[in-house]
């Protein structure tokens, strides 16, 4: 009974006695579940335009990252590291298109996978040789990047609101909104769609596979670097980001593989719920559930709607 | 020339379905044993069987169960750490409770505890498959990994929340513990492998395996032939969980020695699905392969600037060892995306035409 109250009772008396800690965790769970959404994109482009399932998105983002603030370390300045950076993630396209995605052509699903996996640890590799594999600290200041808080009264508290992650959740929504026109009104966005339904019938009608891989890495790429400077400038540039980008998977779940809208709903449905479950749930059971809770939140989901929020429900023929 | 069936002929149906119908075979089965009973314990030192065979080992008995799993029913599993893990500390609690039953019998009923929970979280493969349940294995990765930190009556409340391995023995001989030779636990953990390979390869050439690889290969019609899926399904999830579940409390008894969560994590799980994908997606000899050569590797990758006196920071080699695995998977992937197991076969295929190919 007692366990009841705690479970059904409490959690929500706790936030009608402090709406205010109530709106800062939601806010908190927007945040994060903004960052986690920006991952999750960047699962789905790939996934969209080349059906592989891009498991080194994670490590992609603490490269772009890692590659920007050891630029600058060395010298550079901000935004010329910014410029070089981008150029690398477009040379990283043109390298996994040539080396790991034409030899793998008509491969099943799994290899493809795993090869990404390959990718990931030569990543990880890579970046600790050429930067070093100690924490650092992200150039927030030299990209103009806004610092401090706004501490709004309201609801007979203060609520605070990093700018920083305002300006993450402008930043964010700048890019879905970009992306969402390139994908529907321009000439290789259409392209991608046309390889996203059907690899040969694009091929047949003319449109370069090859192309299309290394723009599609190339998006991803960008929004790795977008995410990186944004998560890096919220804690650190530090190779673990690795792991915490995996929480885009049960946004994906949410979401379905091939939506970006739904990548977004997902990420925030699973940062505010994740939020939420630590905050008022989590001393239940000691705390530290954060890690699993996303996990759980997308299984249950699963079992109701095994395509995803908006994903396209799959017909199997025999 | 050497390796040819000609004058082999097979008189009753047992013979034409044997697994290894060439009496070379059975030869090269029976040396590889010999090796491995005979030649291996005396020719190695303590330190190499410690570092080397011992965890090849147990790997491979990970990756068999894996394989039953990723390989043989085509479900992706992301939480293999997790399930070792779970006989891991099954196996630590029934030691605690019952301190006089042999250790062996502890070991295998945590593999029964294991295959319980790899029911459990082998559920929602009844309602969707793919990447969709490779991340709902991941749930159960997570949410174990942490009940190995927060649930402090699995290490017994102890300080440093880690497992500690007291001796045990059999026939009076310490098999576990710091007082328990190399050889001694290479030995136990070589039979224990052996009787469990030999035991999954007459599951997966028998009624059940061939449920499992009809399901793999496409479900829809597996159940229209008749298999029921569930059961077929949730058998899988349970053996494979099974043989991790040995094979994590094999790692932490008979080879670590002691053990915290952090054995247990997420990289772990990763490292056996590479075994399972380097050596070979439904095969058991790949296995073993492929558990050799992912742990091989970066043992040699370590030994070798030491060998050829390069001047090199150890630091850099450990990056350098990440790149080089890296690039090696992919490196495998496009050369032979089936694996060692698929290689083995081709080079078995040459030898027996070999010299006149035509």
């Amino acid at each position: 009974m007692d366990l009841l109250y705690h479970i059904f009772v409490d959690p929500f008396g706790q936030m009608a006695a402090a709406p205010d800690l109530l709106v800062q965790t939601l806010w908190e769970g927007l945040v994060s579940g903004v960052l986690y959404a920006l991952i999750a994109l960047g699962f789905v482009l790939i996934f969209k335009a080349s059906g592989v399932f891009n498991f080194a998105q994670g490590i992609m983002v603490v490269f772009a990252a890692l590659t920007l603030v050891g630029l600058h370390q060395k010298g550079v300045p901000a935004f010329v590291a910014l410029v070089l950076t981008i150029l690398v993630m477009l040379a990283l396209a043109y390298a996994v298109e040539r080396l790991v995605l034409k030899p793998l052509v008509n491969q099943p699903d799994i290899i493809l996978f795993m090869a990404t996996f390959g990718l990931t640890y030569f990543l990880i590799g890579l970046g600790q040789l050429m930067f070093g594999g100690e924490p650092k600290v992200m150039i927030a200041n030299e990209l103009y990047l806004p610092k401090g808080s706004y501490d709004i009264k309201m609801l007979g508290g203060f609520v605070s609101f990093q700018k920083i992650d305002i300006a993450a959740a402008v930043i964010a929504s700048i890019m879905v909104a970009t992306l969402a026109v390139f994908f529907q009104h321009t000439r290789i966005g259409r392209a991608l769609r046309a390889v996203a339904d059907s690899h040969k019938a694009a091929l047949s009608v003319g449109i370069s596979l090859e192309q299309i891989w290394v723009v599609v890495w190339f998006t991803a790429g960008i929004v790795a670097l977008a995410t990186g400077i944004m998560w890096g400038a919220r804690s650190q540039v530090e190779f673990s980001l690795q792991i915490i980008a995996l929480k885009a998977l049960p946004v994906l779940i949410l979401g379905g593989f091939t939506s970006i809208p739904g990548a977004i709903v997902g990420g925030i449905i699973i940062g505010v719920g994740e939020k939420l479950g630590e905050f008022y749930w989590g001393p239940l059971m000691g705390s530290g559930i954060e890690s699993w809770l996303a996990y759980v939140i997308a299984l249950i989901f699963l079992l109701f709607r095994p395509q995803g929020l908006f994903g396209e429900r799959l017909i199997e023929r025999i | 020339m050497l390796y040819r069936e000609a004058g082999q002929f097979k008189s009753s149906y047992g013979s034409d379905m044997a697994i290894f119908p060439l009496r070379q075979d059975r030869i090269g089965l029976a040396v590889i044993l010999l090796v491995a009973f005979v030649v291996i314990p005396l020719s190695m030192s303590s330190f190499t069987l410690n570092s080397l065979m011992i965890p090849i080992l147990v790997f491979s008995l990970a990756t068999i169960g894996l394989n039953i799993l990723t390989g043989y029913t085509g479900l992706i599993s992301l939480g293999t750490g997790a399930f070792m893990g779970v006989g891991a500390y099954a196996t630590y609690k029934l030691t605690t409770y019952f301190p006089e039953v042999n250790i062996i019998v502890l070991i295998i009923a945590s593999g029964l505890i294991a295959a319980a929970v790899g029911v459990v979280f082998g559920l929602p493969s009844l309602r969707i498959k793919g990447f969709y349940l490779a991340v709902a294995t991941l749930a159960a990765q997570f949410f174990l990994s942490w009940c190995f930190i927060r649930v402090p009556w699995l290490y017994n409340h102890n300080v440093s929340a880690a497992i500690e391995v007291p001796t045990r023995g059999l026939f009076g001989v310490p098999i576990t513990g710091p007082n328990a030779s190399p050889v001694t636990r290479y030995y136990v953990v070589l039979v224990i492998v052996v009787a469990m390979t030999w035991f999954a390869s007459n599951l997966v050439h028998g009624r059940i395996g061939r449920m499992w690889m009809a399901v793999r290969d496409m479900d829809i019609a597996a159940e229209l032939i008749g298999i029921r899926l569930y059961q077929t399904k949730l058998l899988a999830f349970a053996v494979s969980s099974f043989y991790c579940g040995v094979a994590g409390a094999l790692m932490v008894f008979l080879w670590l020695g002691a053990a915290e969560f952090e054995s247990f994590n997420i990289n772990e799980s990763f490292l056996i699905l590479f075994m399972v994908i380097i050596g070979g997606l439904g095969s058991l000899i790949g296995s073993f392969m492929g558990a050799a050569f992912i742990w091989g590797l970066p043992v040699i990758l370590r030994a070798a600037p030491e060998t050829f006196a390069i001047p090199i920071h150890a630091a850099t080699v450990e990056q350098l060892q990440f790149m080089i695995v890296g690039a090696l998977i992919i490196f495998f992937l496009v050369v032979e995306p089936h694996g060692l197991a698929r290689l083995w076969q081709l080079a078995k295929q040459k030898l027996r035409v070999w010299p006149y190919p035509y």
